[in-house]
C-alpha cells in the first residue's frame, strides 16, 4: 500500500531519464504505472464491496501521533480507481498532445507527483498525513497551472490558485488539529464513530468552520470559485485531470469522509446545502454564457462541485447515494469532454465556440463521443448522467430542510445545464464549416482513447447501473453515510416528479440554446457587475493591500543598515530576557568563586577580551580582521579545553574559510573610513555593554541552577549500542537528530543559493 | 584570480590531493573519532579554495566532479533518500538501518544509512561554500 502511494514519486524521479532514453515510448511506459495501480486497486474490489476495509499503518513521527496510515474502504477505493484510471489516459493523452514540447518531461514529473499526492490524500487515515498530501496537491497544481511559465497570465493564475487553496489549507490544518485534539485521536477510522462527543464539544463550531474553509477553497465553492476558471491556463490534460476529475474533488472527498462525524446537524445542512446550491447555480449560469470550451467546462465543473457539496449537506441516504453517482458520472463525462477540447485544439488550433464549426464530417468519432458525453452532462436517457441527475432531484425534493429553495435551484441548474451541454454537443460539430485556424490534422488514437473509453463507460453504467452499484458505488455511499446504504440505481423509475422536472428542464434548456446569442447579450450586465464587486475583485484588492503592507514593513524593518538590524535584534533579545525574568519574579542567583578558575583559563579569557576590544578600536580593516580571527581561534581553543574537539575543529575551519572569503572581497571594499560620529559610537558601546552584561548574568545564572536533567547522559549511554558510533557529536548529528541536521543543511543550501543570486543579480545590474 | 606564486603553485600540486584525502579520512572516521561530514566538507572546500588561489577558478572547477550548485542538490537528495529505507522496514522515518558486508581480505564492513546521510551533509557543505567562493572569485 505504501508502495502504491509512493511509487508515483519514485517513477516521477525517473521520468526525465526515460525521456532521454526513448522520447517516443516514454509516455506509454509511464502510463503503465497508473494502469498497474488501477489493476491493483481493482483487485481489492470484491473485499471492499463485501463490506470489508483495509487499514495499514507505518509509524512516521509516533511521538506526535503522526503516522503514514492508509485506509481503503468504499469511498477511498472509488477515488483511488478514478485517480489511477483517468490518470492512465491523461498520461497517454499528454504525451501526444504536448509531443515534442521542450518541457514535456517536467509535465510528466509533475503529473505523476500529483497523482501520488492525490492517492495519498484519499487513502490517508491519519489527519496530518492527509493534510501533507493535501498541500502537496496544491503545490503540484500551482506548478502545473504555471506550466507555461513564460506567460504572465499563467503565472498569475497559478499564484491565485495557490493563494486561495493554501489559504484554505491553513484553516484546514487548524481545523484538523482541533478535530484530532477534541476526538483524542488523529486517525480518521477512530474519529468517525465519535459523532456525539465531537458535536457536543464547545469548540465544535469553530472547528467545523475551519475545516469547511479548507474544503470550500479547494473545491471552488462560492465565493472562492473564481480561481478554477483561471486555472484553465494550464495545458488541457492538466485541466482535465486536476481541475475537473480529481484535485478539485479533494474538498468534496473530505466532506464526504467526515460526514458521519460532523454531519447531520442544522449548521452543516444549512452551510453546505446553501453554499452548494448557490455554487451550483452560479457555476452553470456562467457556463451557459461562456464561449471558450475550456471556460465552459470549468464553470460546469464548479456546478458539479456545488451539487456534490449540497448533496453531502443534505446527508440523507438518498442524497449520499446521489452524490456518489453524480461524482462518478461527472468524472466520466467531464474527463472525456476536456480531452475532446484538447483533441479539437490539436486538430483545428482553436478552443473557442465562435471560431470552430461544422467539424462533424471531418472528425466523426470525436463528434459522436462529444455528443454522448454532452448528453450525460445534460442528464439525458440512457447515460449515467441521467441516473445521477434523477437521484439528485429526488433527494432534493425530499430534503430534510430547505427542500423548496433547493428544488428551485436544482431545477434552474438542470435547465442551464441542458443549454451548456447543447453548446458543447452541437456548436463545434454542426452547421456550415468555418475555416480552421491551423491546417487541419486528424487526432491520433492516443488522444482519442481516453474520451472514447470514458464515454463508453458512461453509456455502459447508464444501461446497466446495477453492476457498478454492486461492485463499488453502494460501498462508497455506505462509507460516506457511516452505515450500510442501498442506493437502488435504475435507469427507469416510472413517470415521477424528477422525470417531469427533467423533461421541463430539457425543453427550457433547448429553447435557451436556440436563443443562445440573445441569452449571452441579455446577461452581459452581470459580467460587468462581477468585475466591479465580485469575489475576484475582492481577491485583487486584498492582494494589493498585502503587497503594500509588505512594502511598508520592509521599508521600516529592513532599512539596509546592518547596524540597525543588529541593534534591533540584540536589544529585543535583551528586553525579552529581562521581561521574562521580571514576569517570573525570578532573581538571578549565582556563585562565582575565582579560585575555581585555572590560571591558563584566565589567560584565554584575557586574550579573548583584548582581541574583542582591539577589533572595536582599530582604525584599519586588516587589523579588525586579524583581531576577529584571534577571537575565533581563542574560542576554538576554549572548545578544545572543554573536551569538544569536533566543535574546535569546526571553529578553526570556519575561521580559515572566513579569511578566504574576506580575501576575495577585501580589495573590492572602499577605503576604511570612520563614518559614525562620537555620540553614535558611544551609543553603540552602550548597547554592546548592555547585551554583553545581560548574557554574562544569564549564563552564570543558567549554569548555577539546573531545572531539568541533562540529556547528555542519554546520548552517552545510547551512542554506541543504538548509533554504533563512539563520536557522540556525530551520532547525534547523523542519527539521533538527523532530521534537525537535514533542516540545517537545507538552510545552508538556501543561504548559498541566496548569496549566489545576489552576486549574479549584481553582475546583471552592472551590465 | 591568480596570485602567480610559483611556490604556492608547486606546493599546491602536492597539498591538494593530500587535503582531499584527509577530508575523506575525516568523513569516514567521523562516526567514531572527531570528524564527520560537516568538518570534512569544510576541509575539502578549503582545499579547493587553496587550489583556486594557486591556479585560477577554471582549474578549481575542474577538480570538482560536478558544478557546486548541483552538489548542493545531490547532497540534499542523498540526505532525504537515506531517511526513506526505514519506512519500508516498518520503522519511523529516519530510523538508522545498519547492515554488514563481509569482504574477502579486509574483514567485515559495517554500513548504515547514517553514513549516506553524512555523505549528503558533506556534499551540501562543499557545494554551498564553493558556490559562494567560486562565484565571488569570478565576479568582476
Amino acid at each position: 500500500m505504501l508502495l502504491a502511494v509512493l511509487s508515483g514519486f519514485l517513477i516521477a524521479a525517473l521520468a526525465p531519464a526515460l525521456y532521454r532514453l526513448t522520447p517516443r515510448f516514454a509516455a506509454p511506459l509511464l502510463a503503465l504505472l497508473p494502469a498497474a495501480l488501477f489493476i491493483w486497486f481493482a483487485q481489492l474490489l470484491p473485499q471492499i464491496s463485501a463490506g470489508g476495509s483495509l487499514r495499514i499503518s507505518h509509524a512516521w513521527i509516533p511521538g506526535l501521533s503522526i503516522n503514514l496510515s492508509f485506509l481503503v474502504d468504499g469511498l477511498s477505493l472509488l477515488f483511488a480507481l478514478l485517480i489511477s484510471g483517468i490518470g492512465t489516459f491523461i498520461i497517454l493523452f499528454a504525451g501526444r498532445y504536448l509531443g515534442g514540447h521542450r518541457d514535456l518531461p517536467r509535465l510528466m514529473v509533475l503529473l505523476l507527483c500529483f497523482m501520488a499526492a492525490m492517492l495519498g490524500l484519499v487513502l490517508s487515515d491519519n489527519l496530518i498525513s492527509l493534510f501533507v498530501f493535501w498541500e502537496l496537491t496544491s503545490i503540484t497544481s500551482y506548478l502545473l497551472i504555471g506550466f507555461n511559465h513564460e506567460d504572465a497570465k499563467a503565472r498569475a493564475a497559478a499564484l491565485q490558485g495557490l493563494f486561495v487553496t493554501v489559504g484554505g489549507g491553513l484553516a484546514l490544518m487548524t481545523g484538523l488539529i482541533m478535530l484530532g485534539l477534541i476526538g483524542g485521536s488523529f486517525e480518521l477510522s477512530e474519529l468517525l464513530d465519535q459523532r456525539d462527543a465531537l458535536q457536543a464539544h464547545p469548540l465544535f463550531v469553530p472547528m467545523l468552520l475551519l475545516i469547511l474553509a479548507g474544503a470550500f477553497t479547494k473545491s471552488a465553492q462560492f465565493p472562492f470559485h473564481f480561481w478554477l476558471p483561471n486555472a484553465m491556463a494550464a495545458p488541457t490534460p492538466v485541466s482535465a485531470y486536476l481541475h475537473s476529475a480529481t484535485m478539485v474533488k479533494a474538498g468534496v472527498y473530505l466532506l464526504a469522509r467526515l460526514q458521519p462525524a460532523l454531519g447531520d446537524n442544522s449548521l452543516w445542512l444549512t452551510l453546505l446545502g446553501l453554499t452548494g446550491a448557490v455554487t451550483m447555480l452560479l457555476g452553470i449560469y456562467l457556463a451557459s454564457r461562456s464561449t471558450g470550451i475550456k471556460q465552459l467546462l470549468a464553470y460546469s465543473t464548479v456546478m458539479a462541485l456545488g451539487t456534490l457539496t449540497m448533496l453531502i449537506g443534505l446527508g440523507t441516504d438518498k442524497a449520499l447515494a446521489a452524490m456518489i453517482a453524480f461524482l462518478v458520472a461527472h468524472s466520466l463525462y467531464k474527463g472525456a469532454l476536456f480531452m475532446i477540447a484538447g483533441v479539437l485544439d490539436y486538430s483545428t488550433g482553436s478552443k473557442d465556440f465562435l471560431t470552430v464549426r461544422g467539424m462533424a464530417r471531418r472528425m466523426p468519432i470525436t463528434t459522436l463521443t462529444a455528443i454522448l458525453a454532452a448528453l450525460s452532462l445534460a442528464g439525458v436517457l440512457p447515460l449515467f448522467g441521467f441516473i445521477a441527475k434523477e437521484m439528485m432531484l429526488e433527494s432534493v425534493l425530499h430534503a430534510p430542510r430547505l427542500a423548496k429553495v433547493l428544488t428551485v435551484f436544482a431545477f434552474l441548474a438542470a435547465t442551464l445545464g441542458v443549454t451548456a451541454a447543447l453548446v458543447i454537443g452541437v456548436r463545434p460539430w454542426f452547421g456550415a464549416p468555418l475555416p480552421t485556424q491551423k491546417p487541419f490534422r486528424q487526432a491520433p488514437a492516443a488522444l482519442l482513447a481516453g474520451p472514447v473509453v470514458l464515454t463508453l463507460l458512461s453509456l455502459m453504467f447508464g444501461l446497466f447501473p446495477a453492476w457498478p452499484e454492486a461492485t463499488l458505488l453502494a460501498a462508497a455511499a455506505s462509507a460516506s453515510a457511516g452505515h450500510a446504504v442501498t442506493p437502488g440505481m435504475a435507469l427507469w423509475h416510472g413517470v415521477n416528479t424528477p422525470l417531469l422536472m427533467s423533461l421541463g428542464a430539457l425543453v427550457l434548456g433547448a429553447l435557451l440554446f436556440a436563443r443562445w446569442a440573445s441569452w449571452r447579450r441579455l446577461t452581459q450586465a452581470t459580467e460587468t457587475l462581477a468585475l466591479r464587486v465580485g469575489p475576484e475583485r475582492l481577491y485583487v484588492v486584498l492582494m494589493d493591500g498585502l503587497v503594500r503592507f509588505s512594502a511598508w514593513q520592509t521599508r521600516v524593518l529592513q532599512n539596509g543598515y546592518l547596524r540597525y538590524y543588529l541593534i534591533t535584534t540584540l536589544m529585543t533579545m535583551t528586553a525579552l530576557v529581562w521581561t521574562a525574568a521580571g514576569l517570573n519574579h525570578g532573581s538571578f542567583t549565582f556563585h562565582l568563586t575565582l579560585s575555581d578558575i585555572a590560571p591558563h583559563e584566565f589567560v584565554i579569557a584575557g586574550t579573548l577580551a583584548a582581541a574583542a576590544i582591539a577589533a572595536a578600536l582599530t582604525s584599519e580593516r586588516l587589523g579588525a580582521v586579524a583581531a576577529l580571527g584571534a577571537i575565533g581561534f581563542t574560542v576554538a581553543l576554549t572548545y578544545v579545553l572543554f573536551s569538544a574537539p569536533d566543535l574546535g575543529i569546526t571553529q578553526v575551519l570556519v575561521e580559515t574559510l572566513t579569511v578566504i572569503l574576506l580575501v576575495l572581497v577585501l580589495f573590492r571594499l572602499p577605503g576604511f573610513l570612520t563614518l559614525s560620529s562620537r555620540p553614535v559610537r558611544l551609543f553603540d558601546a552602550l548597547v554592546g555593554l548592555i547585551v554583553g552584561g545581560t548574557f554574562t548574568v544569564l549564563l552564570l545564572a543558567v549554569t548555577a541552577t539546573r531545572y531539568y536533567h541533562s540529556i547528555s547522559s542519554y546520548f552517552i549511554e545510547h551512542s554506541v549500542p543504538d548509533g554504533f558510533g563512539r563520536n557522540i557529536v556525530n551520532v547525534i548529528l547523523v542519527d539521533f537528530r538527523a532530521l534537525d541536521t537535514l533542516g540545517e543543511i537545507a538552510v545552508l543550501a538556501l543561504a548559498a543559493i541566496g548569496v549566489f543570486a545576489m552576486i549574479k543579480l549584481r553582475a546583471e545590474d552592472h551590465r | 584570480m591568480n596570485m602567480q606564486s610559483l611556490i604556492l603553485r608547486t606546493a599546491g600540486q602536492f597539498i591538494l590531493p593530500l587535503l582531499l584525502l584527509f577530508s575523506l579520512f575525516l568523513l569516514l572516521r567521523g562516526h567514531n573519532e572527531p570528524g564527520g561530514g560537516f568538518i570534512a566538507g569544510l576541509v575539502a572546500a578549503s582545499a579547493v579554495s587553496l587550489h583556486l588561489f594557486a591556479m585560477d577558478t577554471a582549474a578549481a572547477r575542474r577538480i570538482l566532479l560536478a558544478a557546486p550548485r548541483d552538489l548542493i542538490g545531490w547532497g540534499l537528495t542523498l540526505g532525504v533518500v537515506s531517511a526513506v529505507p526505514s519506512i519500508f522496514l516498518g520503522e519511523p522515518f529516519f530510523t538508522s538501518i545498519w547492515f554488514e558486508l563481509t569482504l574477502p581480505v579486509l574483514g567485515t564492513l559495517k554500513l548504515g544509512t547514517p553514513l549516506f546521510f553524512d555523505v549528503g551533509v558533506y556534499m551540501v557543505v562543499v557545494g554551498s561554500v564553493l558556490t559562494i567562493v567560486l562565484n565571488l572569485a569570478e565576479e568582476h
